[in-house]
């Protein structure tokens, strides 16, 4: 155990954490350079693409230095505010952390959140200047944000750059020198936490573990505390690059177990393996992991409402955070209400359902849950605009409040002010970095989050803003169900819970884009936004008044049958409600309000 | 009954809006004639010797044939085709080309239907549009032609134009009432891609006139035309009692017809086949003895739609008796929510088995066809 170190990297995205992972897994001669696939620790497609780690990883290295050889265990953590549960068990499985920051960027918000989280587990930090060879490196600066932010010397920063395989020695050094080794009691009654899982379709789900105390062994009965179901440890081992089955793991090790667990939501990340002969106590920290945002998915093809169900099942065998339930809705036909981590987990289940299972998908505006404190003192979860109850019997409306902090340039502070004060959110802390770089900390309603704020905080600060958030609870709002008509008829899947204050802007800007959105038809649309049964937008498509060709003589007959037949095929996409064609683009029109 | 169709590929000049197909290049016109004589031959059997009722000189056009010419080519008709002594025969023609000698020769030759491309009674419409005539011309050659005898002259109005207002579309309709056709076309103009108009359009110097006005002088030329006791027949056709065109009701009413000459289509019933539009490969695959056609055979489903597209069209509506006899498809069952809801907005009615656009009904023609349209793998 004394030669053993557990670490993970805590850094922003593009500061470099997978290009360093590669060069310590090629000092330590875990993989050849030629084996090297750049940034091994990134394995799926879509993460490659988003150039963020979705999922944690782990990965031993055997580091030989005088005349010891040291076990470090590199647990990768998921660099993305939706995944932040999963990067604090990761963080939990941990003695160390090597912080890694961009010479050039400075300390972003999601270093600093996740730096905190560290912080509080008492992880070791060790500081680390990535990109030191680029020209516009600015290290004296960085330098200083890093001393003020963690209190080291200076001395403690180490100067590297993994592109140019400078620092990877000192790095490795400081892991054994400075992290401390794990404590445990390998004879204790059997401790482990799960930080990941994998799903593999022939073996499984791969559970992945840190043992704090006791030893498993292969072949033992075992039991996850949080679900208790009991599973016989089929084979268990070290995660090299491939998988190296061993025959037992002790206290302060990482390691993988296989059991024959076919679905993925029977394994919680934070969970405790433990034996179910001499039981261990749970280790602290365990969560139910909750969806944040949740929409409907609807399948465009209506006929294609069983394959849409046989391709969410297969999806939640490896994805375990995905939650769903069907639904109906009066536009969309049959579909699934689906509960996410975050918007960007949203997307990357609507482009795996597109790319690995060919649907495609129609998915309604997204929402959070809010809480309906009924007259009667109970109190109703808010899931879809549907499940809001008659206004009523209900004594008020509670929603989910972030605490958002940002780092930005100072100069970029009137415009990002602005834009959370018109996200309705309260200032609470405005923190100076450097005299350039600033942090901001605000309270936000999560359901002002959810939608563009990312992407507008991203184009005011010219991408010179991050941003991290964590739910500090539910607060009373008035809130109020904004319902959309079509010629008198509402379109279930077009409604939204949205703030009073916002309503009649909202209601507008919908109406209007949904205006541009909705061919002209044979008769006149009324467009109309309306809280309860009042009208508080209007807007009219009006109708079509002249297509027809002027000539069809002989030799224009099948020419022209055919442009019709053609233009009737693109139409195909089209929803009808009542006796209005909607087409796809207009249930995500709310999403592009500006 | 059957029709027969003769494609004059050649003009003086180009109208700007006109896609059609021609050439300005007169010099191998007596070798086009001749081809198309030879193709009439060729062709012989194509309508099986059904009686011919009509014969339908278009183009180009048709009136820069001469004497001579035209002789040979209805000889060439008679020979071959069982043209009936009361058969329609129709040619279009250029008001500037109809002088009294070009008239009496039409006359003698059998013509006995003149549709005469008026366009406009405004000389700067008519100069915008850049046809070889002006107000004056269109004028004399409708009155020469009723002096020369003819009993059945259409003539041809064009609208929705850029700069055409209002007060001269009706001035316009009204001088062509006074001059007493007994046949009046009129087409909105159609920018189509390889024009003139449709070259600006693509620059943004030209802009389409836009769908209310359109509909608008549309709904004028009605009202007007019918007061003045036209029936509209069909969307761009006005006419007349008993003066509508026999020709083109054949093509509505999917009767067989052959088309000679370059870029001229066919239907007998199981394909339709149109000739190459190209004037020298033309003549010389006729040379060699061969029609350089290209041809598609008709499933179901293109039988009904084509007959949807062109019946909903007309005054006399879609069948839907035919459409469940001929091709075992009950509209009135499989589209019933949507008549009902065509019906509620006031355009169509259905009265026995006879579905009718109304006159707001026919501006959507289109449309309503399109919705109409059965898939190829509907039932």
């Amino acid at each position: 155990m004394e030669n053993i170190r557990n670490f993970c990297i805590i850094a922003h995205i593009d500061h470099g954490k997978s290009t360093l992972a590669d060069r310590l897994l090629e000092y330590t001669g875990t993989l050849s350079e030629r084996e090297m696939q750049d940034q091994v620790l990134d394995n799926m497609d879509l993460e490659r693409e988003k150039g963020i780690t979705i999922k944690a990883h782990a990965i031993q290295m055997n580091y030989r230095r005088d005349d010891q050889t040291y076990i470090l265990n590199l647990i990768d953590t998921p660099g993305h505010v939706d995944f932040s549960y999963e990067v604090s068990r990761a963080i939990a499985a941990c003695e160390g952390a090597l912080l890694i920051v961009d010479a050039s960027q400075g300390i972003e918000a999601q270093t600093i959140s996740n730096l905190y989280l560290a912080l509080e587990h008492d992880l070791e930090i060790i500081p680390v200047m990535n990109k030191i060879d680029l020209p516009h490196a600015n290290p004296d600066a960085v330098a200083d944000q890093i001393v003020d932010l963690i209190g080291c010397k200076r001395e403690d920063i180490i100067a590297a750059s993994a592109k140019e395989a400078i620092g990877i020695r000192e790095i490795l050094d400081a892991v054994v020198d400075r992290i401390p080794p794990p404590k445990g009691d390998p004879n204790a009654p059997l401790q482990a936490m799960i930080f990941d899982s994998v799903y593999n379709s022939f073996r499984g789900v791969e559970v992945y573990f840190r043992v704090f105390n006791g030893t498993i062994r292969a072949r033992d009965v075992v039991q996850f505390v949080a679900t208790r179901r009991v599973y016989d440890a089929d084979e268990i081992g070290i995660l090299k690059l491939q998988q190296q089955p061993v025959n037992e793991i002790s206290a302060g090790n990482v390691g993988y177990l296989i059991s024959g667990i076919k679905v993925a939501s029977e394994v919680k990340v934070g969970d405790t393996i433990t034996h179910v002969d001499r039981p261990g106590e749970p280790i602290k920290g365990f969560e139910n992991v909750k969806p944040m945002v949740f929409a409907g998915i609807y399948p465009v093809d209506t006929s294609e409402f069983e394959e849409l169900r046989a391709s969410m099942e297969k999806l939640q065998l490896n994805d375990a955070s995905l939650v769903w339930e069907p639904e109906t809705s009066a536009a969309l036909g049959f579909g699934f209400r689906c509960g996410f981590l975050g918007m960007l987990h949203m997307e990357i289940i609507q482009e795996r359902l597109e790319r690995e299972f060919g649907m495609t998908v129609i998915t309604t505006v997204p929402s959070v849950q809010f809480r309906a404190v009924m007259t009667d003192g109970s109190v109703r979860l808010i899931n879809a605009p549907s499940e809001m109850p008659d206004p009523t019997r209900v004594d008020h409306i509670e929603e989910p409040f972030i605490l958002a902090q940002i780092i930005t340039k100072s100069e970029y502070i009137g415009p990002i002010m602005g834009l959370c004060m018109d996200k309705r959110g309260i200032l609470k802390n405005q923190h100076y970095l450097t005299t350039d770089r600033v942090e901001l900390s605000f309270e936000m309603p999560l359901s002002e989050v959810v939608f563009d704020f990312f992407d507008k905080l991203k184009t005011i600060s010219r991408g010179y803003a991050s941003l991290d958030y964590h739910l500090i609870g539910f607060r009373e709002s008035d809130m109020v169900k904004l319902d959309v008509m079509l010629n008198g008829d509402r379109v279930d899947a077009l409604s939204a819970i949205v703030h009073r204050s916002k309503a009649y802007d909202w209601g507008r800007k919908l109406c209007e884009k949904l205006k541009d959105l909705i061919p002209r038809q044979m008769f006149e649309i009324a467009i109309q936004a309306a809280i309860g049964q009042k009208v508080i937008a209007r807007e009219t498509v009006k109708a079509l008044r002249k297509n027809v060709l002027a000539k069809c003589y002989g030799g224009d007959i099948s020419r022209k049958r055919k442009l019709l037949e053609k233009q009737k095929k693109g139409k195909k996409r089209m929803r009808q409600v009542g006796n209005v064609e909607i087409p796809q683009e207009a249930f995500m029109a709310v999403l592009k309000i500006d | 009954m059957a029709g027969i169709y003769v494609h004059i590929p050649f003009c003086r000049k180009a109208c700007h809006y006109c896609d059609f197909h021609f050439s300005t290049s007169r010099d191998r016109q007596r070798e086009m004639i001749n081809a198309i004589c030879r193709e009439l031959v060729l062709q012989q059997d194509y309508l099986a010797q059904e009686p011919v009722h009509t014969l339908y000189f278009g183009g180009g056009t048709p009136s820069l044939l001469t004497a001579d010419e035209l002789h040979i080519l209805l000889d060439t008709i008679r020979a071959n085709y069982a043209l009936q002594a009361d058969a329609e025969i129709t040619l279009e023609a250029n008001p500037d080309d109809l002088s009294e000698n070009t008239l009496s020769v039409l006359r003698q030759a059998g013509v006995n239907r003149l549709s005469i491309g008026v366009q406009s009674f405004s000389d700067a419409i008519l100069e915008s549009l850049n046809r070889n005539h002006d107000a004056r011309q269109a004028v004399d050659a409708v009155r020469r032609s009723r002096a020369a005898g003819f009993t059945n002259v259409s003539i041809d109005l064009m609208y929705a134009i850029p700069d055409l207002s209002m007060a001269l579309w009706e001035e316009t309709i009204t001088t062509a009432i006074a001059l007493g056709p007994d046949h009046i076309s009129a087409y909105t103009l159609t920018i189509e891609p390889r024009t003139y108009f449709g070259h600006l359009a693509s620059k943004g110097t030209l802009i389409e006139t836009d769908e209310e006005t359109a509909a608008a002088q549309m709904e004028r030329l009605a009202d007007l035309l019918a007061a003045a006791g036209f029936e509209q027949y069909e969307v761009s056709n006005f006419a007349k009692p008993g003066f509508e065109s026999r020709h083109n009701r054949a093509y509505w009413e999917h009767q067989h017809y052959l088309g000679v000459g370059p870029g001229a289509h066919s239907y007998n019933g199981v394909t339709r086949q149109w000739n190459i539009s190209n004037n020298p490969l033309y003549i010389k695959a006729i040379r060699k003895g061969r029609v350089p056609f290209e041809s598609e055979t008709l499933q179901r489903a293109d039988h009904i739609n084509e007959y949807l597209l062109t019946s909903l069209r007309t005054s006399r509506g879609c069948d839907l008796e035919r459409l469940r006899l001929d091709y075992a498809f009950d509209l009135r069952a499989d589209r019933m929510t949507y008549l009902e809801n065509l019906r509620n907005l006031g355009l169509a009615t259905l009265h026995e088995s006879t579905l009718q656009l109304t006159r707001k009904g026919r501006l959507l023609a289109d449309k309503i066809a399109a919705d109409l349209f059965v898939s190829p793998t509907e039932g």
